[in-house]
Order: C-alpha cells, then structure tokens, then sequence
C-alpha cells in the first residue's frame, strides 16, 4: 500500500506520487490534501486506486485526487483522469454506476425566520411529493418511446412536458443535455429500469435537503446567484438510478472482453476501458450520454416536486415561495473538453469520478450572468455539517483540468457507522441541533451519519488555498429528507 | 470453521469476503451474502418460481451476471428472492431456479456488483473471494 513516505511534498496543499512509484504507472498523481486530510486517506486504499488509474493508456498527466478522496470500487471517489483523443480510453468503471449523479442547488427569497415554525410542514411535504427509497417508483411513466426521447432531451423533455423553465437549463451543466446519446447503445433492462425511475430520489447517501445562507464570501457572486444571508435554499443530490446502474453494469461486463481485444493489461478488473475511438468505445460514450441525459432530467422532475410542495406548504404564508435555479451539477462522468497541457491545445476526454466540473470566468457554456465570476461550483455536506457553493478558477483549468471537490468524503466504513451508530439516536441528535429529518430507513440513516464524513470545511479550505475554487456562501441544513 | 462469508471493512461501499468448498457452494453463498446485507422482508404468501442459465467468460464474470440477476428481480419485479437452487457447469455456465415474493420492505440498496478485487482463488478448503458492492 502507499504510505506517506512515497509522497512528495510539493505545497502545503499539494503532493505528489511520482511514476517511479510503481513500473506501470504512466502518469504522476496528483493530491490536492493538507496533512489530516493525506492521513485520513492513507486509511485506505485511495492512493492505491489512483495509482492503478495511472497506469492506464492514453493518459494525460496528472492523475488528480481531490481532498474529499476515499477508495471507490476500481478508480478512487474524488479522483480526475484525463485521456487524450484519439488514441486515450474510456473507462465506465472510472465514471461509476450512479452516472450523472449531481447536485442541483435551488435558492429563494424565504426567509428562514419567517418560516421556522413551518418546515416540519415543508419536511412532510418534501417527503410526500419526492419519492425516495429502495426501488419506489416515480409518478411518471415512460414508454420506451419517451424513454428515448429523456435519452436524447434530458432537461428540455422536462421543459417540453411542463417539468421546468426555460432558466432551469441554462442553470444546468451543459444545459442539461449531454450531445450524442443514442438509446439503441442501451440495453432493453435498462430500459425496463428507466421506465419508472424518473422523479425519484432513491436511497443510499442521496437527499433533499434545505439549508440556510449561513455566511456570505463573495457578494457580486452571490448576488447574480441570488443567495442571500438568512434565505432558504434546497439542495437535490441523486442521479440516474437503475437505469444508469444497469448501463454501466452493461458496458463494465461487456468491456471485460474488448480489454484483452485491444491488449490493454490492467491492475484491477473495474478499471476495464477501450480506446475512445473504437466501436466499444464509442458505444459507451453514446450509452453513458442517455444516462447522464436522464440524470439531469431526473433532478429536473424532482426539483418540481420540490417547488410544489413549497407552493402547497408556504401560499398565502409568504410573499413570494418561487425557488429559482442557482445550478446542477455533475460529479460522476466523462466529459470531451479541450484543455492546455504543456502549452498545448489538447482534446480529452476528462472522467470525474466524485469531482465536479469547475470551470473559471469566461467559460462559454456558462450563463451570461455568471460568466464573470466561473463556473458555480456545488460541494453538499454530510446532514449534519455545511454545504458550500464555489466558484471555479482559472488556475483549476491548468492544475486539475477544470475541476474540483464534490463533496466531505467519507473516512468511517458504512460496518463501523452500524456499529457504532444507532439511528434513531441520530435523528434524536440533529433533531436537538435543529435539524428536521424524514429518512426512509433508520440503519440506513446511520451509514450517512455525519460522523462518518470528513471535515467539508477542511475539504474547501484545502480547494481555496490550492487554487482550484473560491468561496461564495456556506449553507446550514435545518431539514435533510433521505431514502 | 470459517464463515461462508463476512463483510469486511470498505470506507464507502459494502465488501464480502465469501468462501465455498466448490463454485457452486461459493455462487451459493455469494447469494446469501448479497441478500443478507438488503434487509428485506416479503410478503407472506406463495412464491414464484423463474429458471435460467447464464454463460460468462469467466468464472468472475458469471459470478457478477449471477448476482446482478438476483438484483435486477428485485428492482423491476418488486420481488425478494427467497429462495434459490444454483449449480455451476464448468466454471462458466450456470443453471438456476429462484423462488420469488413480492417485496413487503426493503433497507438498503445495492447500485451494482462491481469487479473490483474480485477474484476467485482456490483455496485449501475450496475457493475464496472478495466482492465489492457499489451501494
């Protein structure tokens, strides 16, 4: 295993394992970390993981890791690898199952004092209207006909069918549709799961959560986001459920195959990928753009369940209920962007694996208002602890090829959590420090316990000082809804 | 005796370690594992019953198809599996029957089976392997 003694020491915040590591590394690793936060990892097997993902071709140097790493299943949670065109891979493992799974952050004009006494109200009816849990359907149901079409539209079948607003997807990464989704890359199970999916929060560590505006960093940014100190906001975290699952599922079976087809040799079977440009390759890419479609999409459905349940809970008790988008955000896919490497224009293909796109001002895709700050930038906490919004930097384009951290990461194994963590003690405690929660499963409540994450503050204070994002506001929870 | 299998220690997802005196035990108790970490209850009754066969590759891979076809009942059928027969042809074919029942509540959920460290070793008292969930 790696041990501190194979880090280099670069900055405060910065280290580096070298490709003298280990023989089959291609390219260096990069850790973005300070000292607690490089032994929380050294816990467990992160830095192996990135290590196996520099071994694999086509690879552009660095491997990035964020601050918020923990060992994923092949590739790490909070790791960054880009692969250069055409002669680079793709790899499903190191996008993950839950493709697209992001975070939509929506903001109003409520003030929390004013509606203190009405959020157990506002808790029920998130959990009424948002359907959350193992296997639980949504309200809508797809025929495969419409399937495909959330394949090819994502946010804009949301649009078409009275689920947004024309603002919501230019809110949206990528406006909430990814180009070259094609349905027929997908197989009919995953049809089948994507029928009765959409709308739907699903368990594990997705939640609707809403916070408060506790602390305000950047006020111009702040301000084009329309957050304010004291007003509500609502923060969506799931992604593109059985349907991405069984896609990914699908094409990591599947490219068991085409790996030893194109002689790629590999430290750890998850991490199977084929050259972009290859019939295999390019299947996936087609494959994984429907799911990430329908993850936008997903959270463009719940998102209006969740301004219903505003409008049934607040009319009439409040001036104005509206939740307007600030952004969505993804932290599991592949992207194509063209990047500098040594002074060089270069096209990738960059996975995120738990990290988010952090582009800084002047990006195109983004909107006119917030072009001049970059990119928003959304980092949920753990229940319990705070979420931040950044911005990205122009720096994060040159050290981690436009992206930063998704989120506190976890450090306790989910065994540990059970076993040290009851939760309906839990839900006593937050309960005691304000926290209003609607969970689904009281073990499953436990897992997520706050306790079982990393320091978020410490996580963010590690992406500011490294340069890749910038603070704008810190969000307080004060009602968590989980699966 | 050591256990058929135990979950042992991953920070974020579910891992087992499962043991079999022969691919079949081992497939068997990779089922009971799986399904042991998804506290799920189903509703009285009487069952279903589906038969199938899957070929794989590997010995791996059928394991993984195996599992996830244990997994996909659950979510499109809304049935538990409650019980089940399987045997293994020759490392990369297996035959099965499952009994299923309508889900009355069910915990935890299971994204997928994942490849990660998978690999089944002979071991003295049969074969051994570990198996990550992404959860």
């Amino acid at each position: 295993m790696v041990e501190k003694k194979d880090l280099i020491k670069i900055t405060d915040v910065s280290w580096e394992i070298p490709t003298s590591y280990r023989e089959d590394m291609r390219v260096p690793v990069r850790i973005f970390a300070d000292e607690t936060l490089i032994e929380a990892a050294l816990g467990d097997k992160s830095f192996d993981q990135a290590v196996n993902t520099a071994t694999l071709p086509g690879l552009v140097s660095p491997v990035v890791v964020m601050p918020d790493v923990h060992q994923g299943y092949g590739f790490p949670i909070g790791g960054v690898a880009a692969s250069r065109y055409p002669d680079g891979i793709i790899s499903p493992g190191a996008i993950g199952y839950d493709i697209n799974c992001g975070v939509r952050l929506l903001a109003s004009r409520i003030s929390f004092a004013d509606v203190r006494g009405e959020l157990p109200d506002l808790a029920s009816a998130l959990d009424a209207n948002c359907p959350s849990g193992v296997g639980v359907g949504g309200s809508v149901r797809l025929t495969t006909r419409e399937l495909e079409k959330v394949c090819r539209q994502g946010s804009l079948w949301a649009l078409n069918n009275n689920y947004a607003r024309r603002d919501d997807l230019e809110r949206t990464e990528e406006q909430g549709q990814i180009p070259g989704a094609e349905p027929s890359s997908i197989s009919s199970r995953a049809k089948q799961r994507g029928k009765n999916q959409l709308g739907t929060l699903g368990a594990g560590n997705h939640f609707i959560e809403i916070d408060v505006v506790e602390e305000i960093f950047h006020e111009a940014a702040a301000d084009a986001m329309r957050l304010a100190k004291g007003l509500l906001t609502v923060q969506i975290h799931c992604g593109s459920r059985g349907f991405g699952h069984q896609i990914c599922s699908d094409y990591v079976r599947e490219f068991q195959s085409a790996v030893k087809r194109y002689g790629i040799k590999l430290p750890d079977r998850e991490l199977v990928c084929a050259p972009l440009n290859s019939p295999e390759g390019k299947r996936y890419k087609a494959a994984m753009a429907c799911a990430a479609n329908y993850a936008f999409c997903n959270r463009q459905v719940l998102a209006h369940h969740v301004r219903r349940s505003f409008e049934e809970v607040l009319a009439g008790r409040v001036p104005d209920w509206d939740l307007h988008q600030v952004y969505d955000i993804a932290h599991n896919m592949g992207k194509t962007e063209t990047h500098i490497v040594d002074g060089e224009k270069v096209r990738v293909c960059v996975h995120r694996k738990g990290a988010t796109r952090a582009f800084g001002p002047g990006f195109e895709g983004l909107p006119e208002i917030y072009r001049p700050f970059g990119q928003p930038v959304l980092v949920p906490g753990s229940m319990g602890t705070a979420s931040w919004v950044l911005l990205g930097t122009e720096e994060s384009m040159t050290r981690s090829f436009g992206s930063s951290c998704h989120g506190a990461g976890r450090v306790m194994s989910r065994r540990q959590a059970k076993r040290e963590i009851w939760g309906q003690d839990l839900r006593q405690e937050l309960e005691a420090q304000g926290i209003i929660i609607r969970a689904g499963s009281m073990p499953g409540l436990a897992e997520e316990a706050p306790k079982a994450y990393k320091d978020v503050d410490a996580v963010v204070d590690v992406v500011v000082r490294a340069g890749i994002a910038a603070k704008v506001a810190r969000l307080r929870p004060v009602v968590v809804i989980k699966g | 005796m050591q256990p058929a299998f135990e979950e042992i220690e991953h920070t974020a997802d579910w891992a087992l370690r499962v043991r079999g005196r022969n691919l079949t035990d081992l497939f068997r108790n990779a089922a009971f594992g799986m399904l042991s970490l998804l506290d799920i209850e189903s509703v009285p009754g009487n069952s279903e019953s589906r038969s199938f066969e899957l070929k794989a590759e590997d010995a791996e891979t059928l394991l993984v198809s195996w599992l996830e076809e244990l997994l996909y009942s659950l979510e499109v059928e809304n049935a538990a599996v409650v019980d089940f027969q399987v045997e293994v042809l020759e490392e990369v074919q297996l035959k099965a029957t499952i009994e299923l029942k309508k889900i009355a509540s069910i915990k935890k959920e299971i994204k997928a089976v994942t490849f990660n460290e998978l690999d089944i070793r002979a071991v003295k008292s049969g074969y051994e392997t570990i198996i990550v969930f992404d959860v």
